[in-house]
């Protein structure tokens, strides 16, 4: 056995070239570096559909898409960049740095590893190629609520298989980073030892193989009540509208942690490197990230408050959510306590994090507000809402990938980025996102609901000012891309330390990092160890 | 030395902060304070709220940007090497939890008096459809629908070539408005006839889902006299931003005097349904209803957008078996957008549909649909 698997091993050296070592590669560096191209290909599609969106609403009156197109761009834009970019982008990174940041030769499932990812272009294909079927793309928002998601045609069909590709894709993913995380540590390498963004993709892969069956579930009633006569959502035929809410959230609400877990894991390991100190209260951080994900599965009817239910479910799911400010608050403490009389200097993936811990904060507070619930009566489906998310998605979210990219960027491929431009990019973003967004806050609370191609004349100084923001903010992403292509090209060469403060096993390997790395398991104690806790 | 240093950078930080707060504040809207005691509580809820969060951020952001501009390697400042306190992991615990509880406790006050819907003087049913609102005032036995006025209908179509400014009310206007007595306890029954809907007019100060299957409550009591205009605020199909709700609340006085001219109307229209009508009067009528009824899917030369909205001129339903016709505008086809209009139109409005799209774009063979014989159809 011992001999066939040193036998193999010593075939990677010849593995095939062109597009067919992409499409048969089973190594976690070259399937992270898949996974991060489609997501930035994705995040560009979805931004442009964005685009449509902030173009329509820039003046009051229809001028250039018809509310049915209008309905299919909101839908089309939430699903590609919640299942195309954003969370492919956390797996890529994943598949990059987890058996790095572990000492693991690679991840524990590697063949396993490589369908997940070719999974992701055929049910992004499934999706995108509905937007050219004659019955059109999805036009009912992402979440899909019948009945109003069964009166469109057959398209539907191709969206709900799209979702179940997209859905084992992420079980897949999933798996592999549990069996990696839990099996494939370097000796000494303690779970109280391992980096946070470690823990929170340990807990983000479990919400997922919890939740993403529920959503699989929830679609698959929509397809059989579409296509096959049930009345699972059918008042008519004794189902329930409302179950379907109560279903999508359960998977909808973990999903939306999913989403920020693996940014605060970034955020924790960037902050401590730039600040020169170690990450403040580690020990914390991880009880606070798992008790966000429990929270997750108790407060999903606080995305539904306004659906009718009965007083005491209304009160529990309040109290619940505001629970969640708690941990949240734990970890915004750690970070500025973390900073706090360090020796900081401010390159950029530093200067995402702290961009995002500004606005994440905000969207943070203005999620407070939402889960009030008489208050949330008012701003419930309004864009009040659609700040709120874009704060915790834009700013949350997209700006901890892109500081992890930077942050990891010269160890992927051997070159430093180019710092200035770097630092272009995140003044641009910083001040436009908010140009494009705060201004929803007002749009919001003065009455304007989401979700519609046209608005009445009192909103019009602010989504022009949104829409400019939007606009900028978009474009000014093909710089992102552009510092990315030449840095793949060529630069100022990186060392294998790549940044001074930095700590972790994925510094002691070069930069670029080899093919293969940690073939023999490097030994890890406290000093090696990225966090220290006097707890642990 | 360092202390010192510390803190002044902190309060200067914090007056940059608070100045730009106020700015946020000064430039945007809040949240109207409304016109019932139910808004009046949200407001001052989402006020005490947005207050609290305001002075958390401002401490939270004061300590972040202090220690960004003091704790610089630039400056010469060497890392500290603590990591840890128990005691400082329990406070910010704490005081959050106290901070949140301080919170429930007036929300919760808030929210049990917004759900006990007792003690109503009135019941309105407010039923949605795709895209308009439907208010039966079950007292007074009124009944109509409601659906966005023509002139903002018009302006909003693109290539309309009217600048939606030069609208009195643009997207918000109704045909017939919802008109209630103030200071009266009105109880409203939300549901919907085809998808999900939600009745929202924000100085009410609330939301509700309208769902086909359920009927979900809430109560309002307007306090002041006035036109009050909300959206729907549920994501409904095509037209979900243009089916708009506008309030009108008047005396006690005007609101009996507005019911008895409901009546005499309602009873007109019956009058109407029983007699013959002439052709022209059909096909007059029926440009009128096809336009506000048909004309947003089908479009207003019978064309239809295809695939979801077929076309009705020259090879449609209208140009088929009569009988068969009836039936889809009657009772809608399954499984598509189309819903069926016998509940929502008076039979001569059906008839004199029937009469023009079986007329119109040269479909015509000179058929005439009598509002007489919907009626014993819609009977059977």
């Amino acid at each position: 056995m011992s001999q066939e698997t040193t036998a193999h091993h010593d075939d990677h050296d010849h593995h095939p070239t062109g597009i067919a070592r992409w499409l048969f590669t089973t190594n976690h560096k070259e399937i992270g570096t898949l996974y991060l191209v489609f997501s930035l290909i994705m995040f560009l599609i979805g931004g442009a559909m964005a685009l449509v969106i902030r173009a329509e609403l820039f003046a009051p009156g229809l001028q250039l898409v018809n509310p049915e197109f209008f309905n299919q761009m909101t839908t089309m834009h939430a699903l590609v960049m919640i299942f195309g970019a954003v969370m492919p982008a956390f797996v890529g990174l994943a598949n990059w740095m987890v058996p790095l940041m572990i000492g693991a030769p690679d991840m524990a499932l590697p063949r396993m590893n490589n369908w997940s990812f070719w999974i992701l272009p055929f049910a992004f294909t499934l999706l995108l190629a509905t937007l050219f079927m004659p019955s059109g793309a999805p036009a009912s928002g992402w979440t899909l609520y019948p009945p109003l998601s069964l009166q469109g045609g057959n398209s539907l069909a191709f969206v709900i298989l799209a979702i179940h590709l997209m859905g084992i894709s992420s079980i897949m993913g999933a798996i592999n980073i549990i069996a990696t995380i839990l099996n494939m540590r370097a000796p000494g390498m303690t779970l109280l030892r391992m980096p946070l963004f470690i823990w929170t993709w340990l807990i983000t892969a479990f919400l997922l193989i919890a939740v993403m069956p529920v959503l699989a579930g929830a679609v698959t009633m929509l397809l059989t009540d579409r296509f096959f006569g049930t009345s699972f959502f059918d008042a008519a035929g004794g189902g329930d509208p409302v179950l379907y809410h109560h279903i999508f959230w359960f998977f909808g609400h973990p999903e939306v942690y999913i989403m920020i877990l693996p940014a605060f894991g970034i955020v924790s390991e960037i902050i401590p490197t730039f600040s020169r100190k170690r990450l403040f209260g580690y020990t914390s951080m991880v009880y606070a990230t798992a008790s966000i994900a429990f929270l997750s599965f108790i407060v999903w009817a606080h995305h539904m408050f306004t659906v009718g239910m009965p007083l005491g479910a209304m009160l529990f799911f309040m109290y619940a959510t505001m629970l969640i400010a708690v941990p949240t608050g734990v970890k915004i403490f750690n970070w500025i306590s973390t900073m706090w009389r360090g020796s900081m200097t401010f390159e950029t993936p530093m200067l995402f994090a702290l961009g995002f811990l500004v606005l994440f904060t905000i969207g943070g507070f203005s999620g407070l507000m939402l889960a009030i619930v008489p208050a949330d009566f008012q701003y419930h489906d309004s864009y009040f809402v659609v700040a709120h998310f874009h704060y915790v998605l834009v700013t949350g979210s997209v700006f901890a990938i892109m500081a992890g990219v930077y942050y990891w960027l010269p160890k992927w491929t051997g070159y430093m980025y180019d710092e200035k431009l770097g630092k272009i990019h995140f003044w641009w973003s910083t001040i436009w996102v908010n140009v494009l967004f705060f201004p929803q806050h007002y749009l919001g609370l003065a009455g304007m609901p989401r979700r519609i191609p046209d608005y009445a004349v009192q909103f019009t100084e602010f989504n022009m000012i949104s829409s400019i923001g939007g606009f900028m903010f978009g474009f000014g992403q093909l710089l992102f891309v552009y510092i990315i292509w030449k840095c793949a090209r060529g630069g100022e060469k990186a060392t294998a330390q790549v940044w001074e403060g930095a700590r972790g096993l994925e510094w002691t390997v070069p930069s670029p990092a080899p093919l293969h790395t940690f073939d023999t398991p490097p030994v890890v104690d406290d000093s090696v160890a990225v966090h220290k806790d006097n707890l642990s | 030395m360092k202390r010192t240093n510390e803190l002044i950078v902190a309060l200067a930080v914090m007056a940059v902060i608070i100045v730009i707060t106020w700015g946020l504040f000064a430039v945007g809207d809040n949240m109207p304070r409304g016109v019932t005691p139910f808004s009046k509580d949200v407001y001052q809820l989402h006020n005490l709220i947005l207050g609290i969060v305001t002075v958390a951020g401002v401490l939270v952001f004061t300590a972040m940007f202090t220690s960004i501009i003091v704790h610089r390697k630039s400056k010469g400042y060497e890392p500290a090497k603590f990591t840890h306190s128990t005691k400082a992991e329990i406070i910010w615990t704490a005081i959050p939890v106290l901070i949140l509880v301080a919170m429930a406790i007036p929300s919760t006050v808030v929210l049990i008096d917004m759900e006990d819907t007792g003690g109503a003087e009135m019941n309105i049913k407010v039923t949605g459809y795709q895209w308009l609102w439907k208010y039966d005032y079950l007292e007074d036995d009124v009944s109509f629908y409601s659906a966005m006025d023509r002139e903002s209908n018009r302006a909003r179509q693109i290539g309309s070539g009217i600048d939606p400014r030069t609208v009195e009310n643009y997207l918000l206007e109704v045909d017939n408005r919802m008109v209630v007595p103030v200071n009266t306890r009105i109880r409203l029954l939300l549901t919907a006839d085809d998808v999900i809907h939600s009745w929202w007019v924000p100085e009410l100060g609330w939301k509700r889902d309208a769902i086909p299957g359920t009927v979900n409550e809430a109560w309002t009591y307007i306090e002041e006299e006035g036109v009050y205009r909300g959206q729907c605020a549920e994501l409904c199909g095509k037209d979900h931003g243009f089916m708009p709700i506008v309030v009108e609340a008047v005396s006690r006085e005007e609101y009996d005097a507005w019911v008895a001219e409901q009546r005499e109307e309602t009873a007109r229209v019956a009058h109407e349904a029983a007699r013959l009508w002439t052709r022209e009067e059909l096909m007059d009528h029926g440009a009128n209803v096809y336009q506000a009824q048909c004309a947003a899917c089908h479009q207003a030369d019978g064309s239809g957008l295809e695939p979801a909205f077929p076309a009705l001129a020259r090879d449609g339903a209208p140009t088929g078996e009569l009988r068969e016709h009836m039936e889809i505008v009657l009772h809608g086809r399954e499984g598509t957008a189309m819903t069926g209009f016998g509940e929502r139109l008076q039979p001569q409005d059906i008839a004199a549909a029937l009469t023009y799209t079986r007329n119109a774009w040269s479909n015509g063979d000179g058929e005439v649909v009598q509002p007489s014989t919907i009626a014993e159809l819609d009977q059977g």
